[in-house]
C-alpha cells in the first residue's frame, strides 16, 4: 500500500516536470504566437474612423476585402509566381540531388557546398547583388544593351517578377537540394544491389527507387516553398527602392499591401483581416498538398 | 568497391559523366556569379563602380580603402550595426536552442498529460505566415512600450517552433529510454538526468538547432523593419537597407555611397560563408530530419 503511493507520487511528480520543461518555451510561445493570433482576429473586427477612433464594425473588413481589387491583384501575382517558381526550383533541386547521389559528377562535394551557400545570404544582400549585377544602370544589361543596341530591362514591370523568381530560386535551390540529397542517402544500399542484379538500368533505378523515395521530402519542400513565396516581401520591397519604374506598387504582393496598410496607412484592423485571410489561404493550400502527398504515399504502399 | 575487380564501374563507383558535370557546372556559374560580382565591385571606388564593366576590376584596387570607409562612415555606425547583429543573433540563437532543447526533450522523452495537444499546436504553428503575427505583435509590444527596444527583436526570436520540432526528433533518436530509466532507478531527478546525461548526448543536435536558429535571425529584415525606428539599434541588414535608400534618394546632388553598400554587403555575408564551410555536417543532419517527417 505504502509502496503504491510512493510510486504514484513519483509518477505524479514526473507529470509535473514534463510541464516544467515545456514552460519556458510555452510561456513565450503563448506570448508571441497564441495571443497575437487571437488579438489579430479581435482587431480585424474594428476600423479606425476619423471621428470616434476605433469602432467595432463586425465583419465589415472581411466584406471589404472581397471586392478589394488591389488585394486580389497581389494574391493573383503571388499565386502565378508560386505556380511557376516553386516547380522550377524543386525540379532543379531534385535534378541536382539525383546528380550528386549518382556519383557521376566531378566535384560532388564542391557543388554541394556551393549550392547551399546562398541560403545564408540575407535578402538585402542578395537583392543588392542581383539588382545591381543585372540592372540597366550599372549592371550587365547596360553592357548587353549598349553592345546589341537593345533596350532590355530585367526590372521593367513586365520582367520584374521573373527577376525576383531568379533571385529567390538562387537563395533556396541548394537548401532544397540538400533535403532531397539527405533522403536519397537513407535508401538502403541493398536495394540498389538487388536492382543491379535484376539488370535494372540507371533510369529504372531513378524512376522506381529514387523518385518514389523523394516523395516525403517533396511534400515538405512544396509546403515550405508555398508558404515562403506567398509571403514574398523582402526582395520586391528592397528592389522597389533600388530601381525606378519596376512596376512594384505598394500592393504588389499581399504582404507588401498589408505592411503598407498597417504601418503607413494606420488601417490596422483592415490589414489584420487581410493577413488572416492570407494565412487561411496559405494553410489551406499546405493542408491540401499534405493530404495529397499522404494519399499518394498510401496508394503507393498498397500497390507495392 | 568489392566488385570493382569484376567490373570497373559499379553503382558504388560509376563512370563519371561529362555531360552531367557540364550541367552542374552551368549551375555553379549561376550560384557563384553574384559573389564574384560582389567581390569585384567591392574592390572599386565609387567612380569606377559607376563607369567600369561589372565583371572586370576597376582602375584601382580600393577594397581596403572601402573597408576602412565602411568602418568609419557616420562615426562608425557600421561597427555598431555589426555589434547589434552579433548580439541579437548569438543571444537569440542560444536562448531559443536551450528552450527548444527543454521542450523537444520533454515531448519526446517525458510522460505528461496534454503532450499530444502541445505537440500538435507547436507543429501547426510552423506553417503560420509571419505577417499574420507581425501586426498584432507590433501592436502588443507598442502597448507594453517595448517597440524600438532590443526586446522587440529578442522576444519573437527566442521562440523557434522548428527548433522544438528538430529537438523532438533528435531526442527520440539520440537518447535511449533505458538509460533514463536506469538513471531514475539510481535516484537521479529529471533535471539532473537532463543536464548530466541527455544534454551531452544531444550536443551534436544542439549545434544543428543553434545554426538553424542563427541564420534566420542574422538575416532577419522584416521584424526589425517593423519594430525599430532608432538606427542605433539596427542590425546589419536594416543598416545596409538604410545606406542603400540614401543612394536612391540622393539622386543627382547627394553623396553616392554604393561602394560602401557593396563592401558592407560583402562584410555581412563573409562570417556566414565561413561558418557554413566549417560546420557543413551539422546542416546535413538537420536537413535530413526535414526530409524524414511530413
Amino acid at each position: 500500500m505504502e509502496k503504491q503511493t510512493v510510486k504514484k507520487s513519483r509518477h505524479h511528480r514526473r507529470k509535473q516536470t514534463g510541464w516544467m520543461f515545456i514552460a519556458p518555451f510555452g510561456i513565450l510561445f503563448i506570448f508571441v504566437f497564441i495571443i497575437p493570433i487571437i488579438y489579430s482576429i479581435y482587431i480585424s473586427l474594428f476600423q479606425n474612423k476619423l471621428v470616434g477612433g476605433q469602432v467595432f464594425v463586425g465583419l465589415a473588413n472581411y466584406k471589404k476585402l472581397l471586392t478589394d481589387g488591389d488585394f486580389w491583384d497581389g494574391v493573383k501575382r503571388v499565386m502565378l509566381y508560386t505556380i511557376i517558381q516553386v516547380p522550377v526550383m524543386l525540379i532543379i533541386s531534385q535534378a541536382l540531388a539525383l546528380g550528386l547521389d549518382s556519383l557521376r559528377l566531378h566535384g560532388t562535394k564542391f557543388i554541394r557546398i556551393v549550392a547551399f551557400l546562398p541560403y545564408g545570404v540575407p535578402a538585402i544582400v542578395s537583392t543588392l547583388m542581383w539588382g545591381f549585377m543585372l540592372g540597366t544602370k550599372y549592371g550587365l544589361f547596360k553592357n548587353i544593351n549598349s553592345f546589341f543596341g537593345t533596350d532590355l530591362n530585367p526590372f521593367s514591370p513586365r520582367w520584374t517578377l521573373v527577376s525576383i523568381a531568379i533571385m529567390a530560386t538562387w537563395t533556396y535551390v541548394g537548401y532544397n537540394m540538400l533535403i532531397f540529397y539527405s533522403s536519397l542517402k537513407t535508401i538502403p544500399s541493398d536495394l540498389y544491389e538487388s536492382a543491379e542484379m535484376d539488370g535494372a538500368s540507371r533510369w529504372a533505378i531513378v524512376r522506381y527507387i529514387k523518385l518514389p523515395a523523394l516523395k516525403g521530402s517533396l511534400v515538405v519542400t512544396i509546403i515550405f516553398s508555398i508558404i515562403g513565396s506567398f509571403q514574398l516581401f523582402n526582395e520586391p520591397t528592397i528592389l522597389s527602392k533600388m530601381v525606378g519604374n519596376s512596376g512594384i506598387t505598394n500592393y504588389y504582393t499581399p504582404n507588401i499591401y498589408v505592411y503598407n496598410l498597417a504601418f503607413t496607412g494606420s488601417q490596422q484592423g483592415y490589414a489584420a483581416a487581410l493577413a488572416i485571410v492570407m494565412a487561411i489561404i496559405t494553410i489551406a493550400i499546405a493542408y491540401v498538398v499534405q493530404i495529397k502527398g499522404l494519399k499518394d504515399t498510401m496508394k503507393q504502399s498498397e500497390e507495392g | 568497391m568489392k566488385r570493382s575487380e569484376k567490373k570497373l564501374y559499379t553503382i558504388d563507383n560509376p563512370k563519371k559523366s561529362n555531360l552531367l558535370t557540364f550541367f552542374a557546372f552551368l549551375f555553379c556559374i549561376y550560384t557563384l556569379l553574384p559573389y564574384v560580382w560582389l567581390f569585384i565591385n567591392a574592390t572599386k571606388t565609387q567612380k569606377d563602380f559607376a563607369s567600369t564593366f561589372g565583371l572586370s576590376f576597376g582602375s584601382e584596387f580600393a577594397l581596403f580603402d572601402n573597408i576602412r570607409q565602411v568602418f568609419t562612415y557616420h562615426d562608425g555606425i557600421f561597427v555598431r550595426w555589426l555589434g547589434n547583429s552579433l548580439l541579437y543573433t548569438v543571444i537569440s540563437a542560444f536562448v531559443s536552442t536551450l528552450l527548444a532543447a527543454l521542450a523537444g526533450y520533454a515531448l519526446a522523452k517525458l510522460k505528461f498529460s496534454g503532450k499530444r495537444l502541445v505537440l500538435l499546436i507547436i507543429l501547426g504553428s510552423i506553417s503560420v505566415p509571419g505577417i499574420a503575427l507581425a501586426i498584432p505583435q507590433f501592436l502588443l509590444f507598442s502597448k507594453m512600450g517595448i517597440t524600438n527596444t532590443v526586446w522587440s527583436v529578442f522576444i519573437p526570436s527566442f521562440v523557434s517552433p522548428f527548433g522544438v520540432y528538430l529537438m523532438w526528433i533528435f531526442s527520440g533518436q539520440a537518447v535511449p529510454t533505458g538509460l533514463l530509466e536506469a538513471a531514475e532507478i539510481d535516484g537521479s531527478g529529471p533535471w539532473r538526468t537532463f543536464f548530466k546525461i541527455s544534454l551531452p548526448l544531444l550536443s551534436p543536435a544542439l549545434v544543428t538547432v543553434f545554426l538553424f536558429a542563427f541564420v534566420p535571425v542574422w538575416n532577419n529584415f522584416f521584424l526589425p523593419l517593423i519594430m525599430l525606428k532608432n538606427s542605433d539599434l539596427y542590425p546589419l541588414t536594416l543598416g545596409l537597407y538604410q545606406w542603400n535608400l540614401a543612394n536612391s534618394s540622393a539622386g543627382g546632388n547627394g553623396e553616392m555611397i554604393q561602394n560602401l553598400v557593396l563592401t558592407g554587403a560583402l562584410l555581412t555575408i563573409l562570417p556566414l560563408i565561413i561558418a557554413f564551410l566549417c560546420l557543413q555536417k551539422y546542416w546535413q543532419s538537420g536537413l535530413s530530419l526535414g526530409a524524414e517527417k511530413g
